[in-house]
């Protein structure tokens, strides 16, 4: 209501203006007439009765403004003149005002970007209701700080805290989808029952599920996504109550789970189905030793507090270890706040990108700032005019500010354009962001740009209004526009130096980042990831039930068949774990020694459950013994295979081969047949400090009949290509329909892919930084260049006057150049001493640089440098060939 | 035109309040008037009656109406408020005391002081 009202009142004082302008004139004109009526009826001519008449009222313009400030409506009135008058100046320098607004749009564009990524990522809350109250849970074992909770367990804390209003656990899962068209390969979520209504999201359709259909043997059911359900179902009511049929058995269709719910699961993967946990075919499920990936949410009741939560879920986890040790000894269970969940680490890259981009901002305005005090001199002329018309110096410098406003306002329209597209097109290359689906330019966006416009506005014109207000009338007026230079060029130079210093902080920070970046790619990961395709196959679904060894002669068969289609070189499939991407682990003791009798007192070690050529296609190398053969399976005596960091870690230096372990999983002994190299299983950079780091190799073929009835919903393939990883697949799809049309394999990445994966979010930043810094450059390089041939173009006199009387052409070369490097020069050494301060922050984000790196300082300082000469030769040699006899000339 | 004077400060406001008193006036009327009841005696700068009158009008001591002229034009005609009236009795008061006060200390002889 106040803002209805209050533009009422703008609009019917505008209005009200222009009536009364013209009432006014009305006015005054009719004073002068009645007058000059009088005067004629005294005896003189109408000319002169008029001539009297004007010359008696005084000012006319000077009592219009009075009457105007008098009147009242001054603020509004003045303004909109002010925005006229001001609109007509710009249009009138069109490639000044071009620049301008171009340069502010790239600065305000940049950051209304970056801020409506924070503004999404960061700031909004989480799309539940009471966000603030659901917390991410895990199991905390010897090794993990978040691990997986076992289903039983779960089932446990659920019942036994006080703090939680409720609590569920999920996991990511996949089913092969027959029935409905060709087979397909969907993202599933096998979820608790109260998995929807701790987040508080309630379906779009149909219901959600109750309590105790996540039990086992529950009826089969299902929830489908709303993007799954437009993409089948053409979004028609008719879906709920029909039956999907994935992995072979039939689902009834309940309800549709709304779309912004994929927030949670992050955009990478887009969930089509979610499926009650016990309809898992899992027999681990009910093992309270077995977490197969499962973690949890929980709602913490109102008025708890986290601490609280801590507290109770430490009493649970231990009375749950007493009354079973075996499984639960030394687990505890870890809460983080759901937000930290699933933002992660982007908050710090967010929050040094959003700094990054103020420089930019603040170049950007010292550089129209720069332009405008460069248009103030040339408009030195009028301004003295209008001060002596007897404009106010307030008067005038509002006017100078409205035009700069003007121009910000401008750029930040233009500005928006660009940060809408630019996020677009940013997100659309870079989908690892969380919650990414929710960026976007709201209320919150404009706001802010409005405000950093206006301000931005109000800054960079402070200082070329501030001159107009000591600005010398008289002398202006007589020296016939040539004003003085001095001082105004050392507020340029003071400007040029701060850009510079500026740019300067973020090219180390982008260089810094750059460098990072090419350490981690230098890392070794200790396999050859170039033309390896790793990729899922799902068995036919029939399969499940079929018996263990129909099931090891399929996947015999798929091995054998696709190693011997062309293009491929070797091939292995695997299951469970797979570098840099997904982890599984063997528990096990060494020989002669005792059972232990809790899990947590046995030794941990990274499992990959492997076929006999997966050496040969990740191209690890084999450091002694021999690596799985064909007749490694479950017919044979069991065999394993260790890095060399088991090896040292368990037998020292002595030799691991012929040397025996005892397993949890597939129970009995094993002999070690062969010792292989470190594979980074983490991460490129952090792999060597964490705790868990001994790898041990099984084959595949002589896991449990229960394990591999398990692999035939999904089974990774790794194929090591000679010719085009696509073409690879592309046959393989072929090959393998031939063997069965129910057979599917999907979700093709080749691991360099998989590696630039786990470097997205520094590349992220590193991109985003590196065009910061380049823009940054760029426009502190126009600054200097602007400055410097302006200076140029106020010198000519004296520089032709210089080489009239002898001077040589390179001397004055060398008098420009020295100007602009000294600027230049001054502004690296304050940049430097910025960034040695700065580029701490960054420290978190680098790998094997340090913050202070000489080599990348130095680089910086010499590029920035090497471009500022540039931006100072190009208006030097203008200098250089001035011309004298055309100069003195014009003197 | 000899013996004028140039009115002092804050004087004009006064003289205007005290014109339209006598009836609605345009601004060339009001001028007129001054001019009549001073018996030409005060100078005034003729355009500075109109930011004088825009004031008083914004203050709420004239109204303003645009109506029609002697001579037929249309004109915008000054009339005092009811506050205008209170503020002529007040300025006439505080105008009277100031020149008591200064007359008789104008008036002043040597052995009074």
């Amino acid at each position: 209501m106040k803002i209805v009202a209050s533009l009422r009142f703008l609009a019917s004082s505008i209005f009200r203006r222009a009536q009364s302008e013209d009432e006014m004139d009305e006015e005054l004109r009719a004073h002068i007439r009645d007058r000059a009526d009088d005067l004629e009826c005294c005896g003189l001519s109408r000319a002169e009765a008029e001539r009297r008449a004007r010359l008696e009222f005084g000012g006319y313009q000077k009592f219009k403004e009075e009457c105007r400030e008098a009147a009242g409506t001054h603020f509004v009135e003045t303004l909109a003149q002010d925005v006229r008058y001001g609109l007509r100046m710009l249009r009138r320098s069109p490639g000044f005002t071009a620049v301008a607004v171009l340069t502010l749009a790239l600065g305000i564009g940049a950051n209304a970007g970056v801020f409506s990524v924070v503004n999404g990522v960061l700031l909004n809350p989480l799309p539940f209701p009471h966000p603030e109250q659901l917390v991410a849970l895990h199991a905390s074992k010897p090794n993990f700080s978040t691990g997986s909770i076992p289903f039983l367990n779960f089932k446990d804390w659920k019942a036994n805290n006080h703090t939680f209003s409720d609590m569920a656990i999920s996991r990511g899962t996949s089913f092969n989808l027959t029935g409905m068209g060709e087979s397909e390969h969907l993202q599933a979520r096998l979820v608790s029952s109260d998995f929807f209504s701790v987040l508080g999201v309630n379906p779009l359709l149909g219901r959600d599920f109750a309590p105790r259909e996540d039990e086992v043997g529950a009826a089969p059911l299902v929830m489908i996504s709303e993007g799954f359900w437009r993409r089948k179902f053409g979004g028609s009511p008719t879906a709920i109550g029909r039956t999907l049929t994935l992995d072979g058995r039939d689902f009834t269709i309940i309800g549709v789970a709304p779309s912004t719910f994929d927030v949670f699961t992050g955009s990478f993967r887009t969930v089509d189905v979610y499926v009650p946990i016990g309809q898992w075919g899992n027999s681990a499920l009910l093992n309270r030793s077995a977490g197969l990936a499962f973690h949890g949410i929980g709602r913490l009741r109102p008025g708890a507090t986290a601490e609280q939560a801590r507290a109770d879920m430490a009493g649970v986890t231990a009375a749950l270890a007493k009354e079973y040790p075996d499984a639960n000894k030394d687990t505890g269970a870890t809460l983080v706040p759901l937000r930290q969940q699933l933002l992660g680490d982007i908050q710090p890259v967010l929050l040094m990108l959003l700094g990054a981009v103020g420089f930019v901002l603040l170049i950007a305005c010292v550089n129209v700032g720069n332009l405008l005090l460069a248009r103030a001199n040339s408009r030195t002329r009028e301004v003295a005019i209008r001060s002596a018309l007897g404009a106010s110096a307030g008067r005038l410098v509002r006017q100078l500010l409205t035009e700069s406003v003007l121009l910000a306002l401008g750029g930040g329209a233009l500005g928006l354009l660009i940060a809408n597209w630019g996020t677009r097109a940013a997100l659309g290359v870079l989908p690892a962001l969380p919650r990414a689906a929710e960026i976007g330019l709201d209320h919150r966006v404009l706001v802010l740009t409005f405000v950093i416009s206006l301000l931005a506005g109000i800054f960079f014109g402070l200082a070329p209004a501030s001159r107009v207000l000591h600005a010398d009338v008289q002398g202006t007026l007589k020296e016939g526009g040539r004003g003085a230079i001095g001082s105004k060029q050392r507020a340029q130079g003071v400007f040029i130096v701060l850009e510079t210093a500026m740019a300067l902080v973020l090219l180390v920070g982008a260089g810094l980042m750059i460098r990072s970046l090419a350490e981690l790619w230098r890392v070794n990961p200790g396999f050859q990831s170039q033309g390896v395709l790793k990729f899922g196959l799902s068995l036919p679904p029939t399969m499940a039930t079929a018996p263990p060894e129909a099931i090891r002669t399929q996947l015999r068969e798929i091995e054998s068949k696709f190693a011997t289609t062309p293009g491929v070189r070797a091939v292995s499939l695997s299951w469970g774990a797979l570098p840099l991407e997904m982890d599984d682990e063997e528990l096990f003791w060494m020989q002669g020694q005792p059972k232990p009798t809790s899990k947590m007192d046995m030794n941990w070690a990274l499992r990959y459950t492997v076929g006999p050529d997966y050496l040969t296609a990740m191209r690890i190398p084999l450091l002694s013994g021999r690596f799985f053969t064909k007749q490694d399976d479950n017919h044979a005596p069991l065999v394993v295979v260790l890095d060399e960091e088991f090896a040292r870690r368990f037998f020292g230096s002595g030799n691991a081969v012929g040397k025996r372990v005892e397993l949890l999983d597939p129970p009995g002994e094993a002999e070690i047949v062969g010792v292989v190299r470190h594979v980074k299983q983490w991460s490129l950079d952090t792999d060597s400090q964490e705790k868990l780091r001994a790898q041990m190799y099984l084959p595949l073929l002589q896991q449990r009949d229960d394990e591999v009835s398990q692999m035939v919903p999904g089974v990774d393939v790794i194929v090591l290509c000679s010719v085009s990883p696509t073409a690879v697949f592309n046959s393989l799809r072929h090959v393998s329909t031939e063997m069965n049309a129910d057979q599917v394999i999907y979700g093709e990445q080749t691991m360099d892919e998989i590696i630039a994966g786990t470097l997205a979010a520094r590349q992220f930043s590193m991109i985003l930084l590196g065009a910061f810094a380049a823009v940054a450059l760029m426009l502190a390089m126009i600054g200097v260049y602007g400055v410097i041939s302006y200076s140029v173009g106020r010198r000519t006199n004296e520089i032709g006057i210089r080489i009239a009387l002898g001077a040589r052409r390179s001397h004055v070369l060398a008098l420009i150049l020295g100007e602009g490097m000294r600027m230049a020069l001054t502004g690296t050494i304050l940049g430097v001493a910025a960034a040695m301060a700065l580029t701490q922050l960054l420290s978190e984000m680098l790998f094997n640089v340090g913050a202070h790196d000489p080599l990348t300082f130095v680089c910086v300082a010499i590029v920035l440098n090497t471009v500022a000469a540039v931006a100072c030769w190009i208006p030097a040699r203008r200098a250089m060939r001035v011309d004298p006899m055309v100069v003195l000339r014009y003197e | 035109m000899t013996g004028q004077a140039q009115i002092l400060p804050g004087t004009l406001d006064l003289l205007i309040l005290k014109a339209a008193s006598l009836g609605p006036l345009h601004g060339y009327g009001i001028l007129l008037r001054i001019e009549q009841i001073s018996r030409g005696a005060l100078l005034i700068e003729q355009g500075a009656l109109y930011p004088a009158l825009f004031r008083l009008v914004r203050q709420g001591f004239l109204k303003a109406n645009w109506g029609t002229s002697e001579n037929n034009r249309r004109a915008k005609f000054y009339e005092l408020t009811a506050a205008g009236r209170k503020r002529l009795r007040q300025e006439e008061d505080g105008w009277n005391r100031l020149v008591s006060a200064i007359a008789s200390a104008l008036s002043a002889r040597a052995e009074e002081a």
